[in-house]
């Protein structure tokens, strides 16, 4: 398990565990009070430190190296009843962004996200999330393929944020998000949208547009990364942790804003920590959700879809 | 190696030869100097000329000025002209949000990053929301997305083709995720126009980056450009630091957007009153 920065605390209370396991087995020593005594101090500590994290550690916990990905959910939601669907049937298959039709107990369903690497071959070969104008072209296509065939749509968010290459600009990268943003207010199926990881700005929201947007307890979502955020407006990147602060990113504040219909919990210590929990959670939320949805007449549904987005926004009228 | 054989960067003349007492100078206000072609030119001359230089480069103009160029007997009404921005997240960087609008609206005399308003192009009514860069990058905040909403709502309501001149930077980061929103927010309401089948034509104008592109901008029945426009999703500085090389010459322009086949037409300045009549014409007839 990687411990993320703030994490000190427990990694030194594992270390203690794992010594006096050892010394359990290699002296036959009765350890057990010792062991147990400890296993409760590490749950306390986490509790501790996970009810109480920053927007930063939030930040930092929805981009851990282990935390589970778009896939891994697909597979674990539709008991690997699942086919994956390929290219934009235009320029090529984008590998940043996934999409096909599986099963939620017996019920189709269209998932499509954006899927990260997990060491750094295939975070290259993925890369990083960072979809190309092919990939969201890919995940339009896929959407009216399951609002042909009346199946409802699932997308799970995880991006640092839309490719900003010189092919990506060429091909059309803001028409591309443009285009499926207009296009899911259209879809006459059920959109669920989950933050699985990272929603950054345009590269998020371009899958984005959903009945109902819910984001795991340790996600963000916002126009921009801390970092970018840090390096446009203090102009150095040294005030990520303001700047993670001051865009009110995180589950619990964009559910505060109601700019997010509900909020995820995840396991103690964060998604990676129990991958099947969270599995199995985001499962009955979308099972749930879905049943809810579906009870709505279609036009009635996106009518309240589009009211839910153009109530969004505070300004004066003087 | 000597001093005087190092050579080719040893300066053979001072850097400055005139002296300070006959340094010429430009009176602020009488003259335009084009940032293109470096010609200084009379500003009467230039405005007489549309603020567009003999090189053909295209001055950025705000709101104001489009409504003059484009408007009959530069007549049209403001919607909604007294909304100005909230603070919902209490924003602070190195300075308050809330300060910053303050002196951005004084300094500009604008209230915020856009001027809505219904005119006459010919005989064609027209509602405009028209974007000023002037105003924080011309950043799309709620008031961006609430105005271009309501002008939406009086297209409809009354059937008058719709355009955005969009000039922006892209989101307003103090407003953070409610920015992010109104990408959302105006591709809706454009679904709504699109329903009623009221035109809406998109022109794109010297600077169009970030989440206006990748919204409202690229969603026009027609998208049309002024020459020489910088028109993208990421920044020409970002994607440079991202490829790690640099950017072929008339990268982003609106020349390059339209090759590769994001743009219906560019037009110059000069033609843009007649060839929106034209275009609003043939949407009409």
């Amino acid at each position: 398990m990687v411990l993320l920065d703030f994490e000190k605390e427990i990694g030194k209370l594992q270390e203690q565990l794992e010594k006096a396991i050892n010394i359990g087995q290699e002296t036959g020593v009765d350890v057990s009070s010792m062991v147990s005594d400890l296993e409760t101090k590490i749950i306390d500590e986490q509790e501790k430190l996970y009810s109480n994290l920053s927007s930063w550690e939030r930040v930092q916990v929805s981009r851990h190296p282990e935390r589970p990905y778009t896939l891994n959910y697909i597979d674990y939601i539709t008991d690997n009843d699942f086919i994956e669907l390929h290219g934009d049937r235009n320029v090529k298959d984008d590998k940043a962004m996934v999409g096909g039709f599986g099963t939620i107990d017996g019920e189709t369903v269209m998932f499509i996200g954006q899927q990260k690497g997990i060491n750094t071959k295939m975070r290259q070969y993925r890369n990083f999330g960072m979809a190309n104008p092919e990939g969201y072209r890919k995940a339009l296509r896929l959407m009216k393929l399951a609002e042909k065939f009346n199946k409802p749509i699932v997308t799970l968010i995880d991006t640092p944020g839309a490719f900003p290459g010189l092919e990506a600009e060429e091909r059309g990268q803001g028409e591309a998000i443009a285009r499926n943003i207009y296009e899911m207010f259209k879809l006459k199926v059920p959109v669920i949208c989950i933050i699985i990881g990272e929603g950054a700005s345009g590269g998020a929201i371009g899958i984005g547009v959903g009945d109902k947007v819910f984001m795991l307890e340790n996600t963000w979502y916002s126009v921009i990364s801390p970092e970018s955020c840090s390096s446009i407006l203090w102009r150095t990147w040294d005030y990520k942790i303001d700047a993670a602060k001051a865009l009110k990113l995180t589950a619990s504040d964009m559910f505060n804003n109601k700019l997010v219909d509900g909020i995820i919990k995840e396991p103690l210590g964060g998604a990676h920590n129990n991958p099947k929990e969270i599995f199995k959670t985001v499962k009955k939320v979308i099972k749930e959700t879905l049943t809810e949805l579906k009870k709505q007449d279609p036009e009635k549904r996106i009518t309240t879809r589009i009211n839910k987005y153009t109530d969004m926004g505070v300004f004066n009228e003087n | 190696m000597t001093e005087e054989n190092n050579g080719w960067f040893n300066r053979v003349e001072q850097g400055i030869n005139t002296e300070t007492k006959d340094k010429k100078e430009i009176k602020e206000g009488l003259w335009y100097k084009c940032p293109a072609c470096k010609e200084i030119v009379p500003k009467e001359d230039h405005e007489a000329n549309l603020n567009v230089c003999v090189c053909g480069y295209h001055e950025r103009v705000n709101a104001k000025r489009y409504f003059e160029i484009l408007f009959d007997d530069n007549k049209y009404i403001e919607l909604n002209a007294d909304m100005t921005s909230a603070d919902p997240l209490g924003f602070v960087d190195t300075k308050k949000y809330t300060d910053r609008l303050v002196a951005t609206q004084k300094k500009s005399g604008l209230k915020d990053a856009i001027t809505t308003v219904v005119g006459k192009i010919g005989t064609y009514d027209i509602v405009i929301a028209a974007m000023n860069f002037e105003f924080i990058g011309g950043s799309m905040g709620a008031v961006v997305g609430e105005k271009i909403a309501r002008a939406i709502d009086y297209s409809i309501e009354n059937k008058a083709p719709f355009m955005i001149i969009s000039k922006s930077g892209g989101a307003r980061m103090m407003e953070a995720a409610f920015s992010l929103m109104q990408m959302a927010k105006t591709s809706a309401k454009l679904t709504q126009l699109s329903d009623a089948k009221v035109p809406y034509i998109s022109l794109l104008l010297d600077p169009t980056t970030g989440g206006v592109t990748a919204s409202f901008a690229m969603l026009g029945d027609v998208n049309i450009a002024e020459p020489g426009a910088l028109i993208g999703f990421a920044g020409p500085r970002v994607i440079r630091e991202t490829i790690g090389r640099d950017l072929p010459e008339g990268f982003q322009r609106s020349e390059f957007v339209k090759e590769h086949g994001f743009l219906d037409y560019i037009v110059e300045r000069k033609n843009l009153k007649n060839t929106l009549a034209q275009q609003l014409r043939m949407f009409a007839n």
